[in-house]
């Protein structure tokens, strides 16, 4: 086993042997809440060897073996893997320093459980994001929605219990009605399933059923929430905010839109798919969802619940990058998920941040509040100006990406898309701070300051500015992944 | 060698002799030690020859040095050696699993007379398996009936409802051998032989012949009742659940199979030559009913609250996906109606056997109000339970994904997008009734404190032995899918 493979081990393990940890050390709670920083810090370190490596044009794989032929159980990084791989990580330290400060803050039960199964769920999110090939994504997509069931159901009340079982049932079973069936679909074609620069599918596969497979994929990987299969996600936030953060804006959403991006970049091949036009119908769904959800999000006063809806539209960015299958488009859309990842992460900090200082839920509470948490509202701010694409936030870069995708691709309407979706992100997400600076206080608010909490959005916020002049360090990946 | 060249007649010899040595037997402890190295040696006997058949590809044993024709033969290729080798692992397994569980469901006094009948019904499988002559199957049919009957209602002693299940096994059962037989007499009158492969040969000569015709509908139709295939399934999901869990597992893996597999012997290896009316059967009849089975199966399992007649009625949703496999009408079709013969014998013995031993722990029938949080008092027996469940909805990583796998290859291989959509459907359909389940026996709080015999040791351990079987046909299904090819291969040819 050469050293980067031993790298790999150690990143796809690292989760699970903290998950481990945390049920022996159920007992000593502050023994038990380092597992989770500590077991990213390792698992983000070895991320960082492996995507330098893949930047030095090294592969990595480990095989174990083959389930049928042309079925391996393997784990290869490819490079988008290896960029998802790092915001994985690297979020999951943050986030479960922030889980500490939360749930003791909010004064949660069960919290082994949670720690426990928040740990599953990121050793799920690693392992699709090294997966080599369809059917190990698939797995741990599974993996992924089995373990985050109990998170979204903790607090075990009625509500949080049909929370649950609509977010099982949107996600299991479009997995399994059309998910599943496409990736026998492709295996029955191709013979394989490995991720391959290129694609797989044979030259001569009919355009039109080419469009058919993508949509059983588009709408089988539930967890990219594209209109309609979108419901689940609101749903789930009933789960406590650390939840939200890492797995509704990081981990579980965006292994749905990474799945439907490496699936257009390694199953279907940007080029093939730029030929055919397969794809054009899913532009055009992709830009329905950006704008319909930007409308919802405004008429939501919960928080959580714009936030979501905001995901939700910023998740189609994704969608729509690989739709529009150009190498612009396909980069920009990688790069959203770093970037929309670090902001939107720092905004659901936040909110749980207002929710365990100040017990507040809803925005039209906020008046007032911005000068008693200045650090959490300036780190809302930044967050939001990312999520616009306002320069010098790490987010202007994969929108800009985007915009010149759409031209290359033929498609000059969907910079008007881009455009209005701005706008709408302007309207709904600066309203929270605008409210907190400049409206005067209604009501006296008795303000906590559990620093856990307040840290990390923070970090994360910092992130994302700092992410704008450090582009450089992430694009030569995403620029791997195009290249012929 | 002697005993190497007779394996075929012994395999059936062996067990009918011990049946009639334990019937006499006053102990059931040496009853059941009897029966269970019967079992062994049958084990040991089916992978010689898979060996056999793997090197020499097909073996005719003749009977009395009766050269075919004349005689009856037994006839052994790599459509069925697989299935001889399945009938004798599952055998050996659900008698590991009777010593305990039987012995506690029937009166003492009875249970060597139930292993005797026990054996003649693994015999009558091995020979169903096996036979190459037509009328001798049909033998072997009765057999296997009057033993599967008299197993079934020894389970009155916990439920007197296994009298009528049982009953209503024997008429049904009857009516589709007579069907059966008249079939053969019409094949008979028509080509003059019995024997299959003779059949087969002056069919070909005769040309389309009505007898003949005639004689194979109602071979299929007799057939068909026994294999448990909707609508004539009606016997089945009564018979399961009241008959001892041990004689559930046992029939429900293993018993049916045999029956679908002669089903497509006689489908695809027999009529050659009426081609256009087999494609017919299969296309107009077989495949509607597939589909009505697969669904019929699946939804009254979401509504039924007894455990054990909910996996019966997923196991008519099981048989209907392989008979779909089947009318697809093509080698990638009946590979996966093989491998699923395979996987689905070994899940759903599991799945009984399991059960069993839950309706053992509370004393009482296992339904969803009785099984509430039983899960978390027999950790041992529900975690091997679980994984079976997880195969049977075809989760990858265990067998039913390779079944899974290989069903829709050839489903997509028709082109045809109505058959997917059908069959994934359905499999989201079943993915409901495992979780009920799971919710009832995991999530939920148990009752009341309520007294639960510890799980016994020899009792889950046959359950964990299957288990691991599934499991490992799940990661390393080399050989699974190779037999599959191979009995492809040997009823439709190499493709």
């Amino acid at each position: 086993m050469s050293d980067l493979q031993l790298l790999l081990a150690i990143s796809l393990v690292m989760p699970l042997l903290s998950a481990l940890a945390v049920l022996v050390f159920s007992n000593q709670k502050n023994i038990r809440d380092i597992c989770g920083p500590v077991g990213g810090l390792i698992a983000f370190t070895s991320a960082i060897f492996i995507a330098s490596a893949i930047m030095d044009g090294k592969t990595v794989s480990i095989t174990l073996w083959q389930i049928a032929p042309g079925i391996d159980l393997s784990f290869a990084v490819t490079p988008l893997g290896a960029l998802f791989g790092l915001v994985a990580s690297g979020l999951w330290i943050l986030a479960s320093i922030y889980t500490v400060g939360y749930m003791r803050g909010a004064k949660e039960k069960n919290q082994t459980r949670f720690a426990f199964y928040y740990a599953v769920a990121i050793h799920a999110a690693m392992a699709i994001s090294y997966s080599g090939n369809l059917m190990m994504l698939f797995i741990f997509y599974e993996v992924l929605t089995f373990s985050t069931y109990p998170l979204v159901a903790h607090s075990q009340t009625k509500e949080a219990r049909n929370a649950g079982r609509l977010y099982m049932g949107i996600l299991v079973a479009t997995s399994l009605l059309l998910f599943l069936p496409a990736i026998f679909w492709v295996w029955t074609v191709s013979g394989t399933l490995e991720f391959t620069k290129g694609g797989i599918l044979p030259a001569d596969f009919p355009p039109f059923l080419v469009s058919v497979m993508l949509a059983m994929f588009a709408f089988g990987i539930g967890k990219a929430a594209l209109m309609p299969i979108h419901r689940w996600l609101p749903a789930a936030m009933v789960a406590p905010t650390p939840v939200s953060a890492l797995l509704h804006a990081v981990a579980v959403v965006k292994a749905g839109v990474f799945s439907v991006l490496t699936i257009t970049v390694y199953i279907f091949g940007i080029d093939f798919l730029n030929t055919t036009g397969s794809a054009v119908w899913l532009a055009w769904l992709a830009a329905f969802t950006i704008l319909a959800s930007s409308i919802i999000a405004i008429t939501k006063d919960d928080l959580k619940a714009r936030l979501a809806y905001s995901t939700i539209s910023q998740l189609s960015y994704i969608v729509l990058g690989a739709a529009l299958a150009t190498a612009a488009a396909t980069e920009g859309a990688a790069l959203h998920i770093v970037m929309h990842a670090t902001a939107k992460i720092t905004l659901f900090f936040c909110a749980g941040a207002i929710y365990v200082n100040a017990h507040i839920k809803k925005i039209s509470e906020l008046d007032g509040l911005g000068p008693k948490l200045p650090l959490i509202f300036i780190a809302f701010f930044l967050a939001s100006l990312s999520i616009i694409g306002i320069p010098p936030m790490g987010g202007s870069w994969s929108k800009f990406l985007l915009m010149a995708g759409s031209v290359d691709a033929g498609m000059p309407l969907m910079l008007a898309v881009l455009a209005i979706s701005s706008l709408l992100n302007v309207y709904y997400l600066l309203e929270p701070c605008a409210r907190a600076f400049f409206k005067p206080a209604i009501k006296e608010v008795h303000v906590e300051n559990h620093i856990l909490t307040i840290i990390p959005p923070v970090v994360t916020a910092m992130i994302s500015l700092f992410l704008f002049f450090t582009i450089d360090w992430v694009r030569p990946l995403t620029t791997l992944m195009v290249m012929p | 060698m002697l005993i190497l060249d007779n394996i075929p007649a012994l395999l059936v010899a062996i067990p009918l002799l011990a049946s009639a040595v334990v019937s006499l037997i006053p102990s059931a402890r040496i009853a059941w030690g009897i029966a269970f190295v019967t079992t062994l040696i049958c084990l040991y006997m089916a992978f010689e020859l898979v060996g056999i058949i793997s090197s020499t590809q097909a073996l005719s044993y003749a009977f009395g040095g009766w050269e075919p024709p004349w005689g009856i033969v037994f006839v052994l290729d790599s459509a069925n050696v697989y299935l001889v080798l399945l009938v004798a692992f599952v055998s050996v397994i659900a008698t590991l699993y009777a010593y305990t569980m039987l012995a506690r469901e029937i009166a003492v006094e009875d249970l060597p007379k139930a292993y005797a009948v026990w054996l003649l019904a693994i015999a009558s499988l091995f020979g169903l398996a096996m036979t190459g002559d037509a009328f001798n199957l049909f033998v072997f049919l009765e057999i296997s009936a009057l033993s599967s009957i008299t197993l079934i209602a020894l389970g009155a002693g916990q439920d007197r409802r296994a009298l009528l299940a049982a009953y209503n096994y024997l008429i049904i059962g009857a009516i589709g051998a007579t069907f059966y037989v008249i079939g053969v007499g019409y094949l008979y009158a028509a080509t003059g032989s019995l024997n299959l492969i003779d059949i087969t040969d002056r069919l070909n000569e005769l040309g389309t012949n009505q007898a003949a015709i005639t004689g194979l509908a109602f071979m299929l139709a007799g057939i068909m009742v026994k294999a448990g295939v909707f609508p004539v399934h009606i016997w089945l999901p009564a018979a399961y659940s009241y008959a001892p869990s041990a004689v559930s597992s046992l029939l429900a893996a293993v018993a049916t199979k045999v029956a679908i597999y002669y089903f497509a012997r006689l489908l695809f290896g027999i009529f050659i030559d009426i081609t256009q009316l087999v494609d017919f059967f299969l296309l107009y009849i077989l495949m509607p009913v597939s589909v009505l089975a697969i669904f019929y199966g699946t939804i009254a399992a979401i509504y039924q609250s007894d455990f054990k007649r909910l996996f019966a009625l997923s196991s008519i949703a099981q048989i209907g996906y392989i008979t779909f496999a089947f009318s697809l009408n093509s080698h990638s079709g009946i590979l996966a109606g093989f491998i699923h013969i395979i996987n689905h014998a070994l899940i759903k013995g599991a799945l009984f056997m399991a059960v069993g031993i839950f309706a053992l722990g509370i004393g009482s029938r296992a339904t969803m109000s009785s099984m509430q949080g039983v899960g978390r008092q027999m950790p041992i027996t529900f975690a091997g339970f679980v994984l079976a469940g997880l195969a049977l909805i075809g989760v990858p990583l265990t067998a039913g994904f390779i079944s899974k796998l290989y069903l829709f290859k050839a489903i997509f291989e028709t082109g045809n997008g109505f058959y997917v959509a059908l069959i994934a459907l359905s499999s989201v359909l079943s993915v409901l009734y495992l979780w009920k389940i799971f919710e009832v026996m995991w999530l939920k709080e148990p009752v009341q404190p309520q007294k639960i015999d510890k799980e016994p040791a020899s009792a889950y351990l046959p359950v964990w032995l299957m288990v691991t079987v599934i499991m490992t046909f799940g990661v390393y299904s080399g050989d699974v899918i190779s037999s599959g090819i191979g009995a492809a291969n040997a009823l439709i040819g190499a493709r």
